[in-house]
């Protein structure tokens, strides 16, 4: 039987000491699990180890910890895997980030990640009185919010958020995931009021740092940042909420952008994401940035000219491109979670095309390689 | 080996040190530059948040007149592009109904794009398609002594599985692989897979800036010379708003931020001058000697 080592991380608030690591061995199978492992050493080692645990099924989502510095399940992490991944053999369990701890593994999940849950009204506010049987819901509407009702509140996204690292007041990851659910839910009533309430927030759907943490430590495939960016698209695409927070504004002001010049004018964004030069809110940010503005001219990053002339214009394709798309009457969304992969055997991705072979590389003749 | 090359936004923006360090590395790489001169910006997540179909339609744009080259593949050297390419990419390749749907809207243009391309950041193609020790036996000047922390932000290293990260390509350890290829020392610090912030800089300026001034911070404290970065818009937050996260954060800073080929083309036995590291806002010729053919830091 291969044995392991768990190097726990413990801390016990009436010691008055300060947390520190203590090294575990265990003898136990490779594809049982660091939950099991630690279990075991509690039972034969040391019974004051504390952990919160109950299906050992990754559905009730109580063991979250970080194993070997990122956040997953304990039960759904195989010893075999946590140790090859591991830095020197000794597999790092310790507890959630950005939450208080309150023994060892377990973090105070009321103080933040239930908080935060309960910030965003999550449960249904239907218009008037309900109907006299059930309700009745489009299947797609329903699919579209499977995703974030696969959820099981473990906060592995909470523990990874690295705007709520610096911005602990951000509603974060779960919650806005959560928030989708009912923005997404056709018998919610209260759409726009949810919209305008996240998007007014200084630390709502704006103040998400698009940095995948969440989707990366989301056991269960929620992928939260997209729902905040489908959050971000209903709010400013869809109902033009201008929110005080330069959210929608930064958006549009990137697009246009674009849109004009086909790739990005940097010396346009800043201003226009607080309503243009010359606008009251852009003032005070733009003397704030002289200094920066000031050192990028002296470094020569910036000239007055390239900062004042847009030497590029966008090609009249990029914006035949822009007029086909932005006048449809409906936003076309893709979500692989609900629509799945295509599998071709015939043609992996990664294969280079035609176009870029020239030396008699293999390609298929599938379906998808007929036309053009 | 000749690639269709996009450059992104920013690198010919605020930037304009990245592009030129990069033209200068190319050759001495073997690398053909096929420049994308007529692709858009790939929207940086931004114009995806705003409408998926229009985001994914500029890049498919991007991808055909990539495939239109004799390229052997796509390069960026941005990690914002790769991160939002590749998100724009995976549903491309997965549905052929969408694909095609995403094509019409091209068809004006006669382009068409036609699943499997690869596009690689600078990062992953070095590692990948010129191979560490061909990169070794290139170094002139092996960076010795210069104690480098790697940055990588976050659109090069997750999802991993969009990323193709795994096992076999373990493209989240490249930048220490190369580091230590190139002579130099790598630092361990908190920041390297963090977020620099910039993409909340104008949404709530103060948690951006503490970002940056952090992991700036963490590595100073772990004694770094200077960070590499394989994203431009990480440079922007991490070098040119420098002095205001150093006010944010409450403590000196003054650390050199290197884009990838210029720590690339140092080893090469470039010119600091020749690669613009004059043009960034901490100056890492003002705080590293780079004179000797043994590069140390002077501080």
């Amino acid at each position: 039987m291969p044995e392991y080592t768990l190097k726990i991380r413990r801390f016990s608030p009436e010691s008055g000491e300060a947390a520190y690591w203590a090294n575990y061995t265990t003898e136990l199978e490779g594809h049982r699990s660091v939950l099991e492992g630690i279990l075991n050493v509690k039972d034969r080692e040391d019974g004051s180890i504390a952990i919160r645990c109950s299906c050992r099924a990754a559905i009730c989502g109580s063991c979250g910890v970080k194993i070997n510095g990122k956040p997953m399940l304990a039960c759904n992490t195989h010893l075999e895997w946590a140790k090859s991944t591991s830095r020197d053999g000794a597999i790092t369990v310790e507890p959630m980030g950005n939450m208080p701890v309150i023994k060892d593994l377990i973090v105070d999940m009321d103080a933040v990640h239930w908080k935060k849950i309960q910030r965003v009204t999550p449960w249904l506010l239907p218009d008037g009185p309900p109907p006299e049987r059930e309700y009745i819901v489009p299947h797609e509407n329903m699919v579209d919010v499977t995703q974030t009702m696969a959820c099981i509140q473990c906060g592995a996204c909470v523990s990874d958020c690295l705007s709520m690292e610096v911005d602990p007041l951000f509603i974060g990851p779960a919650a806005l995931a959560k928030a989708y659910r009912f923005v997404g839910d056709p018998r919610d009533g209260q759409h726009l009021e949810r919209l305008k309430d996240l998007s007014e927030d200084p630390h709502g759907i704006y103040d998400c740092t698009h940095c995948f943490n969440c989707i990366e430590a989301c056991p269960k495939g929620v992928a939260p940042m997209s729902q905040i960016m489908r959050l971000r698209r209903i709010a400013g695409s869809d109902h033009g909420i201008d929110d005080r927070n330069n959210g929608h504004r930064h958006e549009m002001a990137f697009v246009n952008n674009i849109r004009r010049n086909g790739l990005l004018h940097e010396a346009d964004l800043l201003p226009d994401s607080y309503g243009g030069k010359f606008h009251p809110r852009a003032v005070p940010e733009l003397l704030d940035s002289l200094p920066v503005i000031t050192r990028a001219l002296m470094r020569r990053k910036v000239t007055p000219k390239s900062a004042l002339v847009h030497s590029h214009k966008a090609p009249k394709e990029v914006k035949g491109i822009f007029e086909r798309i932005e006048g449809k009457d409906e936003r076309l969304e893709l979500n692989l979670y609900v629509s799945g992969e295509e599998k071709s055997d015939e043609q992996a991705p990664g294969v280079p095309p035609d176009a870029a072979g020239g030396d008699g590389q293999a390609t298929s003749s599938g379906p998808q390689k007929a036309r053009g | 080996m000749k690639v269709a090359y996009w450059p992104g936004c920013v690198s010919r923006g605020f930037t304009p040190e990245l592009h030129g360090a990069m033209a200068k590395i190319a050759p001495l790489l073997d690398i053909e530059l096929l420049e994308l001169d007529r692709a858009s910006c790939c929207g940086a997540g931004v114009i995806a948040e705003h409408n998926q179909e229009l985001a994914d339609t500029l890049n498919a744009r991007t991808f055909a007149l990539a495939q239109q080259t004799d390229g052997a593949m796509m390069m960026n050297i941005c990690s914002t592009c790769q991160g939002s390419q590749s998100e724009c990419q995976e549903r491309l390749d997965a549905n052929g109904e969408y694909r095609e749907h995403i094509n019409a809207n091209l068809s004006d243009e006669g382009l068409s794009y036609q699943r499997g391309i690869e596009n690689k950041n600078l990062l992953w193609l070095l590692v990948e398609e010129i191979g560490l020790e061909e990169l070794r036996s290139k170094v002139k000047r092996p960076l010795e002594n210069l104690r480098v922390g790697p940055f990588y932000g976050c659109y090069i290293v997750r999802p991993t599985d969009r990323l193709k990260i795994d096992e076999a390509n373990p493209r989240d350890t490249y930048l220490q692989l190369l580091i230590e290829v190139l002579g130099g020392t790598v630092i361990d610090y908190a920041g390297a897979y963090r977020c620099c912030g910039f993409p909340i800089i104008t949404m709530n300026k103060s948690a951006s800036l503490k970002q940056a001034g952090r992991h700036i911070g963490d590595a100073i404290d772990a004694e770094a010379d200077c960070l590499v970065t394989p994203c431009p818009l990480c440079h922007l937050n991490l070098d040119l708003q420098q002095p205001l996260a150093a006010r944010e954060v409450g403590r000196d800073l003054g650390l050199p931020v290197l884009h990838l080929p210029q720590l690339v083309g140092l080893a090469l036995g470039l010119d600091p001058g020749e690669l613009g590291m004059a043009r960034h806002v901490v100056k890492p010729t003002t705080v590293i000697d780079w004179s000797t053919s043994v590069v140390a830091a002077t501080g």
